[in-house]
């Protein structure tokens, strides 16, 4: 048998996908109508008042990168986070666990499945956002390159979450305690360079800056920090989630007793 | 590699298995187990004795402190992705997705098992199981014996060679839990080999070729069923005088009898569960008439498996008392 059961893979992905659509409302409607929202207000409302922009850049269109990325962190995040709680929490993990299935089919399928539901959302967000700004990107390949990886690394931290949750509240408390005020103040609505010193060299150390950033420079081609910086810093996180789910399916920690 | 077993050779060995929790609990302590091909294997014991954390180290759920695996010739450590495609699991708890029709979740559970799709296959599992009317039906709207009879199909749908059923009858009435001991048989003729822990002792006498008895993690006994009722069974016989005896004849001094303390009855305990006790209690009844002792009743009762199952267990918890 071969070390990689694209079968098992797929089924896993193609079960995850139909719980999303399933769930169509929530998991797919909710963050695109709180995405528009924020267009809404921010985008047409406040950004309209804004004369110079952001960077040359009009102000609606200067948050459409951010906003996108806060979308893709949370949902990627909460998708395959529930997407192995919830089976852990029913007792359904059972039939995975004795299945013959590997970490990489586990990955394939539920973290697959969970980044392209945020990729199915970035779609959506972005063709949305053109009702209420006009905005360009430069390098489209890379935008979506820099989505697919920030999809992915973010459905490998969910996962983590999910596995590492005892609870419901846990399960909502990295994303809503952690990763959303990260991201607000990572510079989704403004350049970091507006902000006075210490708060500048503070910022810095958020690492969602270098996400949103590496993504306004796929859009505009302008960015606060080094993109090779954002590119190694979401790798480097992409490699350390998949390290740790290795060694979570090796040790068996919070999945088999 | 398949390896090709002669027949009655094990299916499972299971040597040393040990699981220590991190509290310190020992859940199995030294288990060894050899499981026959093609036989239905009733593992009984009281709650937390160990029998669901057995399944669990065998399918994988839970990661044993000590001892071997062996199934269809092979280390389950080393080669687990190839064996568990053969062995199924129907677990205690009705855990599945409840939201997903019935057809989908069976097919789905042969997908995970990495087979290629089967229509034809998963509508004879669910007609053997009287579910195919209820195959575009959401689990959660099934009745309890309907979810079971569920999970039962989705770990027959990847066809395994050796299927656990962890209570498979727990919580279910007693017409369907005649149903399923009627499936488990057909099971077992379509030559999948079949093991089930069970509380009902009822359901062990009904199915099983062959016991084992687990307490506190170790395993007290495995043998045929006819075996252990032949060993460990007893009659017992209480005969009602009409006139009180003050003491017991000589006659009878040869028998296991005792007489109660009014001498109006008389006790029989012995016999070897398979027919010794009664051709003694009709031998006695007859010397009773021959010297001319009447007697108005007879209580007479064989121990089932039952009585050698608490026996047994009752026997351990003294000793541990002691």
């Amino acid at each position: 048998m071969s070390l990689f059961n694209a079968r098992s893979a797929g089924t896993i992905y193609k079960q995850e996908l139909l719980r999303a659509f399933r769930t169509a409302l929530q998991s797919i409607l909710a963050p695109v109508l709180t995405t528009s929202l924020y267009f809404v207000v921010f985008g047409a409302a406040i950004g309209g008042q804004m004369q110079h922009g952001m960077d040359g850049v009009n102000y609606g269109a200067f948050i459409v990168p951010g906003l996108l990325l806060l979308t893709l962190l949370g949902e990627s995040t909460s998708n395959a986070s529930f997407g192995i709680y919830m089976p852990r929490f029913t007792g359904a993990i059972y039939e995975l666990l004795s299945a013959p299935v590997g970490v990489a089919e586990t990955l394939a399928g539920f973290v697959g499945a969970a980044a392209t539901k945020s990729l199915i959302l970035a779609a959506i967000i972005l063709t949305t956002a053109t009702l209420f700004v006009d905005y360009t990107i430069v390098h489209p390949f890379y935008a979506l390159g820099f989505i697919l990886l920030v999809s992915a690394s973010f459905s490998l931290f969910g996962f983590i979450l999910g596995i590492w949750a005892d609870s419901f509240e846990k399960l909502s408390v990295v994303p809503m305690l952690i990763l959303m005020p990260l991201t607000f103040l990572g510079g989704t609505f403004y350049s970091i360079d507006m902000l006075p010193q210490p708060w500048r060299t503070v910022a810095l150390a958020n690492p969602v800056v270098y996400l949103v950033n590496g993504l306004r420079w796929t859009f505009y081609g302008k960015s606060d920090v080094s993109i090779w910086l954002s590119l190694g810093l979401t790798l480097a996180f992409l490699a350390a989630c998949v390290a740790l789910i290795a060694f979570i399916f090796r040790t068996g920690w919070r999945l088999r007793n | 590699m398949t390896v090709h077993l002669p027949a009655m050779e094990n299916i499972l060995e299971i040597r040393g298995l040990t699981k220590t929790y991190k509290g310190g609990f020992t859940a199995l302590n030294g288990v060894d187990l050899d499981i026959r091909k093609g036989e239905i294997f009733a593992l009984l014991g009281p709650n937390g004795a160990g029998k669901t954390t057995l399944i669990g180290a065998v399918c994988g759920l839970v990661r044993p402190t000590s001892g071997t695996i062996q199934a269809f010739g092979e280390d389950m450590g080393r080669h687990w992705r190839r064996l568990r495609a053969r062995i199924g699991l129907v677990p205690q708890e009705l855990a599945t997705d409840m939201f997903e029709p019935v057809m989908r979740s069976v097919t789905h559970s042969r997908g995970l098992f990495g087979l290629s799709p089967d229509p034809a296959r998963i509508e004879a599992i669910l007609k053997s199981l009287s579910l195919w009317d209820k195959r575009d039906t959401q689990i959660r709207a099934l009745s309890g014996g309907m979810k079971r009879r569920v999970l039962i199909a989705k770990a027959m749908a990847h066809e395994p060679e050796l299927l656990f059923l962890d209570e498979p009858t727990a919580g279910v009435d007693v017409e369907l839990r005649r149903d399923m001991w009627q499936q488990i048989a057909e099971m077992r003729e379509r030559g999948t080999t079949v093991i089930l822990t069970t509380h009902y002792i009822e359901e062990a006498e009904e199915m099983a070729d062959r016991v084992g008895i687990i307490r506190q993690g170790e395993i007290l006994m495995v043998d045929d069923k006819d075996a252990i009722m032949k060993r460990l069974g007893r009659t017992e016989a209480h005969i009602v005088l009409t006139e009180p005896l003050s003491a017991l004849p000589d006659a009878f001094s040869n028998y296991p009898i005792t007489i109660s303390d009014d001498g109006l009855t008389l006790t029989y305990r012995g016999g070897d569960g398979a027919g010794q006790g009664k051709a003694d209690v009709a031998e006695i009844t007859k010397a009773l008439t021959r010297q001319g002792i009447d007697y108005q009743a007879i209580d007479q009762h064989e121990s089932s498996l039952e009585d050698i199952f608490v026996d047994l267990v009752e026997g351990g918890r003294q000793e541990q008392m002691a």
